[in-house]
């Protein structure tokens, strides 16, 4: 993302100064793997800048000593050995039989390089 | 045998025991309603009567055999299609599971089958849950049974809409930021977002996963709490899941002992009059009830909209990364072409399978997450979340129970905001500070304006859902 420059407006709600470009949307589209038409790709550079901009309220806030909460109750981890288990050949069968190619009981994919 | 529609648990559970009617009947007829009000409404994505008939068999032979019924047997059920029954199609509102069949039950639909609940089939939904009206899913939107020219809400729409049309007695919805309030307050249902981990989501498509919680929509609170009885607890495949307090149970109290609060920023700029008006006229019965009646502050609310939409999109770009073509989903065109690459095949099934409002939360959610944006973004929205729950736990020092409207708007047209993606997110303004501080929230009638229901939001603090349930169950005795 580097090379992306981005701008705050200063307040919400008077002119929408926050705009991600036509290159912004189709690089972050790219890296989350989805396809966008010409079309798309111009709506949703309308529509994230309008998201975008409504999010500029948060400056507001002042975050300076404050933690980030990662969990909303008290969680403890939760351990188990870890010892394989069977899995059921039927749920397994199952499971394969959802994806779209298979071969020899594996999920056949396109080689990565 | 019309007179069944809109009894409680209890009534049904009573007449079964009394052999007045047997759970096959009590299928048959509920069927033949759905196929009835399925023409106007579509609250149904899948209806599942084989199902349905086989376990009301095995309660009827249970009825012959002279055992007792739990107090859920036979009681028809309304599942969402987010959530998965074993041997049933599982669509999530999307194209890319559209024939996906779930391999194992997620737990709370272990729980129920356990209970002998007729599960009668699986409800729409707004795709992957990402949507306030059930407008976002590939199958088409439901219908309000209050207006049929008006949403039921979302995502949980067919959820409520199957309830208040007496398809079904109870329903379980997923809630994220809302999505079993806002659609049992739009139609005038009641319905529970539980305290994060008192209900497992193992079997749960995953939304936002810090935020998502299954919970009960019923026509009352009593039918609301037995739903959610039977649902909570500590379940070893979702570690977030905890051992819920069983000394906390409901019970009738004085509404003289009982303290509300009010809070300031949900009385603001975007709420509609009308429903306004409801909302007070509610509060204004618990005050002349008794109980005492204080306003209150939650100052970081105003902020929680975009906190949690950050956080919603960011989560749920991670958790929507294994439909990647290969796993679930169709082969599409190009796989069996030379020189097509692994990327192309990732960016043809996500572009195909997905429709516009899971693209743009996954593509906003990329970009909050990528570097030089994360701090900006997730990390300073996972700071006012720590600062909003604290507003919460500053404010239950002072009162029992926070009360408000679950939506700042009436039940809306179909199509009315489904273009302009930002007026939506705005319907959840009320629902979404729950989510985010981890607590419970209890949607229930209060009124309406002409037709169109009003729901009146219950905020407790954690783990009191009985509180919640005390207070709903006094809010019907004196509305």
């Amino acid at each position: 993302m580097g090379g992306f420059q981005f701008s705050h407006g200063k307040m919400y709600g008077i002119v929408a100064h926050t705009m991600i470009t036509k290159e912004e949307v189709q690089h972050i589209a790219k890296l989350a793997r989805i396809q966008l038409s010409r079309e798309q790709v111009e709506k949703f550079q309308k529509e994230l800048s309008q998201v975008l901009d409504y999010f500029t309220i948060l400056q507001e806030v002042d975050v300076l000593s404050v933690e980030p909460l990662t969990h909303s109750i008290e969680v403890k981890n939760v351990l188990r050995e870890d010892e394989p288990r069977k899995a059921d050949p039927e749920v397994v069968q199952k499971l394969l039989g959802m994806a779209p190619e298979q071969k020899d009981g594996f999920l056949k994919v396109k080689s990565v390089f | 045998m019309d007179s069944l529609f809109g009894v409680s648990i209890k009534q049904i559970h009573e007449k079964l025991e009394q052999r007045e009617i047997s759970a096959l009947e009590l299928a048959q007829l509920f069927l033949s309603h759905i196929q009835e009000r399925e023409k106007d409404l579509h609250a149904f994505i899948t209806i599942m009567p084989e199902l349905a008939f086989q376990q009301a068999k095995e309660i009827d032979k249970k009825v012959k055999e002279g055992q007792s019924l739990p107090l859920l047997a036979g009681i028809p059920c309304a599942i969402k299609d987010s959530i998965l029954v074993k041997g049933a199609r599982c669509t999530a509102g999307s194209h890319m599971l559209e024939d996906y069949v779930a391999p194992y039950n997620a737990t709370v639909v272990q729980r129920l089958r356990e209970q002998g609940v007729l599960l009668m089939g699986k409800t729409n939904t707004d795709e992957f849950s990402m949507g306030s009206s059930t407008e976002n899913s590939a199958f088409g939107p439901t219908r309000n049974p209050h207006d049929l020219s008006r949403v039921a809400g979302g995502s949980s729409g067919g959820s409520a809409a199957s309830v208040a049309a007496d398809e079904v007695v109870v329903a379980l919805g997923g809630d994220t930021g809302g999505s079993i309030r806002l659609p049992a307050s739009f139609c005038g249902i009641v319905g529970l977002k539980p305290t994060y981990g008192a209900v497992s989501r193992y079997g749960l498509i995953a939304l936002a996963s810090s935020l998502d919680q299954i919970g009960p929509l019923a026509k009352t609170v009593e039918d609301c709490e037995i739903l959610f009885n039977a649902l909570k607890g500590r379940d070893p495949f979702d570690s977030t899941s905890v051992d819920f307090p069983s000394n906390l149970q409901s019970r009738n109290c004085d509404p003289q002992d009982l303290r509300i609060g009010v809070p300031r920023e949900y009385f603001k700029e975007g709420l509609m009059p009308q429903v306004e008006q409801v909302i007070k006229n509610a509060i204004a019965k618990f005050e002349a009830a008794g109980a005492k009646v204080e306003e209150i502050t939650l100052p970081h609310a105003p902020y929680a909209l975009a906190v949690y939409y950050i956080i919603n999109s960011s989560e749920a770009s991670a958790n929507l990364a294994r439909y990647d073509g290969m796993r679930y989903g169709t082969a599409g065109t190009k796989h069996q072409m030379p020189n097509v690459s692994l990327l192309d095949i990732y960016l043809e099934r996500r572009g195909e399978g997905f429709g516009p409002e899971v693209k743009r939360r996954i593509v906003f959610g990329a970009y909050a997450l990528s570097a030089g944006y994360y701090d900006a973004y997730y990390t300073k929205a996972q700071k006012i979340r720590t600062l909003l729950k604290q507003d919460f736990e500053q404010a239950f020092q002072k009162v029992d129970v926070i009360v408000g409207p679950v939506s700042p708007v009436l039940p809306f047209k179909i199509g009315e905001k489904i273009e302009n993606p930002l007026s939506m997110y705005l319907v959840d303004m009320y629902t979404v500070p729950v989510n985010l501080a981890g607590i419970p929230g209890l949607s229930i009638p209060a009124g309406n304006v002409q037709n169109l229901p009003v729901g009146l939001q219950l905020i407790a603090p954690a783990f009191s859902e009985h509180l919640l349930f005390q207070v709903g169950k006094m809010f019907e005795k004196i509305s």
